[in-house]
């Protein structure tokens, strides 16, 4: 009786681990929320904006186009505009197309990918101030800028990236604020070489700003939006030094975030990662979760990028043939397990240069929001800790409404605990986690 | 009413015509309703909670602040739902009554 | 590491009545060690509905009700905030012919007992609630019951108890108790034993663990609610809903969210966890637009659920053990104790403090288990 198998997200860890066991004979469900298989980085615009690969994908193209080729020719049972709203033990619950639907599965590959990591500053939530994944996708997805005068700001390889695509592109970038200083790039440098072709991308990137007369102010401690109802100026400061920016359009990131509220559905056991302050399902050397019939690969268990997704999406299929007794290409898993080594210690790399400037919580000021969707300030969450005496982060939420909203804490629940450790004075990996509430995502009530 | 988002692409897919809050609108095959909204409007709607409007923020369907309204009530996420001909839109919605 | 206390009361389980009851004992100038597996609050009193009610209970349950309402209105004098009480009214919904002869009996029953309720008929029931679904019939209307946020109440109790000396411990769980026919001995995790003269047992849905550890057996079983809340919506369902037949109730809170429920989520005690169930889930959805098409297109954004005790009867047990002195039991409330857990503190202080309490609690025996 073959086991049925299921897949999270149709980006390079999905798709991979998809086209792999459809080779080995499964036909395995791939379920996508997007329109098109490649997830973020190899996102495909929807039918009508198409655009040439090396336009939309730069040095990437060769790779983006593989991917959404991987499952051409393959029989897969392919579920777009499909969201998992709740998983429980065996059974996924679905909407899309095909309304709502139960799927059972014997086997679970978790590939949900990530989205950008948020740290507020005064300004943000005006209309205007995008994510900086998302300034990508308008760019890249749709062919359009966010704005007539867009800056750049956080931190993280992403940021370079896209202000050059910008640039190209013909957008007016005003400048590009990087609060990773270049000492701290330049101290991590050697680490960075562990994969040469992408820190000689990373100063491509950078070279091509600078030869556009792009101003790229790195170090920066602080920024903020400034406008009454849309962006009109960013402001900066750095040591003494300030600077004022006109722009009419903001896209900021700090890297990103694993999305694992499906794991924790399904009773994944997590652990808190120091180095990229988050806490993660836990997965064995084989990318099985602890939850023995569930793997997860990509981005959506520990930020890794596109690469590794790949490979870990094609290295757990592996690991689940292996467990339903199918024959493994053990010269191929060891390739691929040597090649997510390697990107693990380049990734301890960009993380030391774009370190994750968690001290700015410390300057956030009271009247600042901090849950978008609740309208919750650092103030109201200070008196939850001062007056109600919350020290976790459910206690926080419950007396705040932070992480209540929309999006269950996706753009807020990260500052909530750096906010609420710093208050505490407590480690952050002491102040607990939000926990992930069905449906992951709204769903309508009729 | 100026849009917050700028067109860099050249386009030559069909127009389309739609309308937001009852005033007609244009834009282009394969753009998203969030994009057609924005190449038209500063904004997409109220938000709750804060003093400022919303304009969506991650493009990829995670911060939830993209939904729009259609004629009958129904929610769209606007990064996610293709603009078509004719749809009409809203930036708030009201119950009806019965 | 131990941590030896005495005290003169102890009390095992911080939600709202065992909270209430360390802050009422404490008026009464005993000292009180109250212990939590948790934090105050979180369980059963932190994850209900919200509903504060008296319409719809067991009539025997009301002289209790009734004296809680009257606490709710002091909750800000009492505690510090109003755990935003609003006093909305709560309607009763009949569905056909038959549930309005429910509703009909209840109300003159109700009033022997000092509720007073309003029977509306149908053209009153659309004229005043114009988003109800046609297969409205009539209703029954509490104007004074209302509805609160119960993630705010428990807690609010137990920093009022700590506040006013009781030694409140959260994250602190009781793994065995005894008497020794003159002292009980809790101990706890962590290495903390109290020695006390009387025990409380508010154990919520482990209250019958404690209680089998006494001899004191119930047939407690395990309830998890299934809560379901949809996205800020523009006000307009201006009061608290319920249903004859109580499967499905709705409530919108002052932020626009239509906070909804019935049937069964998942939960067990032993592994300490609970989560909705999306059949479940999905058929209160249907009711509701059944109930309040307006609702149509509105999206659902969490669901949740926890832990409570059920009582085959449906009401609580409240009162003392069968065979131990100064053990007091306040278990069962069947997923509806959160509007007396104010009342339910006061009434087990005075059991302990003047050894009998005015308000009648003789339904809610444990006896009637044996």
């Amino acid at each position: 009786m073959a086991e049925a198998i299921a897949i999270i997200g149709a980006g390079p860890a999905g798709v991979r681990a998809a086209q792999t066991l459809a080779r080995a004979g499964h036909r395995p469900v791939l379920i996508d929320e997007n329109m098109r298989i490649g997830g973020q980085i190899y996102r495909q615009p929807p039918p009508g904006a198409e655009r040439a690969p090396d336009q939309l994908y730069g040095f990437e193209a060769a790779k983006a186009v593989a991917i959404h080729r991987a499952l051409d020719g393959l029989d897969i049972d392919y579920r777009p505009e499909t969201l998992v709203w709740n998983a429980r033990e065996k059974l996924l619950d679905l909407t899309g197309p095909r309304g709502s639907e139960r799927l059972a599965f014997d086997r679970l590959i978790l590939a949900t990918g990530a989205t950008d990591r948020s740290i507020p500053f005064p300004g943000w939530t005006l209309p205007g101030v995008f994510s900086l994944g998302g300034s990508q996708i308008a760019l890249k997805a749709q062919g359009c800028a966010i704005g007539r005068r867009v800056v750049f700001a956080g931190t993280g390889p992403l940021l370079p990236l896209v202000a050059y695509q910008y640039a190209k592109a013909g957008a007016t970038v005003a400048a590009v604020l990087d609060t990773s200083s270049f000492a701290t790039k330049l101290k991590a440098a050697p680490g960075l070489l562990a994969l040469p072709k992408l820190f000689a991308k990373g100063l491509y990137y950078l070279a091509q700003l600078k030869r556009r007369g792009i101003p790229v102010i790195e170090g920066v401690d602080g920024f903020a939006a400034e406008g009454a109802t849309a962006p009109e100026a960013i402001t900066w400061h750095r040591g003494g030094e300030t600077g004022r920016i006109e722009c009419d359009a903001v896209g900021a990131g700090f890297g990103l975030r694993s999305e694992t509220q499906l794991a924790d559905l399904l009773g994944c056991a997590f652990a808190f990662d120091e180095l990229t302050r988050q806490w993660l399902p836990t997965k064995d050397a084989e990318g099985r979760a602890s939850e023995r019939h569930l793997y997860l690969a990509g981005d959506g268990s520990g930020i890794a990028g596109a690469d590794a997704a790949e490979l870990a999406g094609e290295r757990v299929a592996w690991t689940l043939l292996g467990d339903i007794g199918q024959s493994v290409d053990s010269g191929r898993v060891a390739t691929l397990d040597r090649g997510l080594a390697r990107i693990a210690r380049f990734r301890r790399a960009i993380e030391a240069a774009y370190p994750f400037p968690h001290r700015f919580h410390a300057a956030i000021p009271d009247a600042l929001i901090i849950c978008r969707c609740e309208g919750v300030t650092a103030g109201h969450l200070k008196f939850q800790v001062e007056q109600r005496e919350a020290g976790e982060m459910n206690r926080l939420k419950a007396y705040s409404r932070l992480g209540m909203g929309r999006c269950q804490g996706r753009l807020c629940a990260s500052a909530g605990a750096e906010l609420l450790s710093h208050w505490r004075d407590a480690e952050i990996g002491t102040v607990g986690r939000l926990r992930g509430q069905a449906p992951v995502k709204p769903v309508p009530v009729a | 009413m100026s849009g917050q988002f700028v067109r860099l692409a050249e386009r030559t897919s069909a127009e389309i015509r739609f309308t937001i809050d009852g005033t007609p609108a244009t834009a282009r095959a394969g753009d998203t309703v969030l994009t057609a909204m924005l190449l038209n409007r500063p904004s997409i709607g109220a938000t709750e909670f804060t003093p400022h409007d919303r304009a969506g923020f991650c493009l990829m369907g995670a911060c939830q602040a993209c939904w729009v309204y259609d004629a009958d009530g129904a929610r769209r996420r606007g990064c996610s739902t293709l603009v078509e001909p004719g749809m009409a839109l809203f930036t708030k919605w009201v119950p009806s009554h019965g | 590491m131990t941590e030896q206390l005495r005290s003169d009361v102890a009390i095992i389980g911080g939600g709202i009545a065992g909270c209430a009851a360390a802050l009422a004992l404490r008026k009464r100038g005993l000292g009180v060690v109250l212990m939590d597996k948790g934090f105050c609050g979180a369980g059963a009193s932190g994850v209900n509905f919200g509903g504060v009610r008296r319409q719809g209970r067991s009539l025997v349950e009301l002289p209790l009700a009734t004296r809680s309402r009257a606490i709710w209105d002091r909750l800000p004098e009492l505690v510090g905030e109003d755990g935003e009480f609003r006093a909305t009214g709560h309607v009763k919904l009949a569905r056909s012919e038959a549930d309005m002869a429910v509703l009909e009996h209840y109300a003159a029953d109700a009033a022997e007992w000092g509720l007073d309720l309003k029977l509306i008929g149908q053209n009153a029931v659309r004229d005043d609630h114009p988003w109800l679904g046609r297969k409205v019939v009539g209703a029954s209307l509490c104007a004074d019951d209302g509805q609160a946020n119960p993630r705010l109440v428990g807690p609010a109790f137990a920093r009022a108890a700590r506040r006013a000396g009781a030694d409140i411990r959260e994250l602190t769980r009781v793994e065995a108790a005894s008497f020794d026919g003159d002292r009980f001995e809790v101990r706890a995790a962590g290495g903390l034993v109290v020695t006390s003269r009387w025990l409380i047992n508010v154990a919520g849905a482990w209250a019958g663990k404690v209680a089998d550890w006494f001899g004191d057996g119930a047939p407690v079983e395990t309830l998890a609610p299934n809560m379901v809340v949809t996205e800020p919506l523009p006000f307009f369902i201006d009061r608290s809903i319920g249903v004859c037949g109580g499967d499905i109730y709705v409530r919108q809170v002052d932020r626009g969210n239509v906070v909804f429920g019935g049937g069964n989520g998942w939960g067990d005690i032993e592994l300490e966890r609970s989560r909705p169930l999306a059949p479940t889930t999905e058929a209160s959805m249907a009711k509701l637009i059944d109930l309040i098409p307006a609702l149509k297109g509105a999206m659902v954004i969490r669901s949740w659920s926890g832990l409570d005790g059920e009582m085959p009867d449906h009401i609580p047990v409240i009162g003392p053990s069968l065979s131990i002195p100064r053990l007091l039991h306040a278990f069962g409330f069947s997923g509806h104790g959160f509007q007396l857990g104010p009342a339910v503190g006061e009434v087990l202080s005075e059991l302990v403090v003047d050894g009998e309490t005015p308000t009648d609690i003789k339904a809610f025996a444990l006896a009637r288990f044996q």
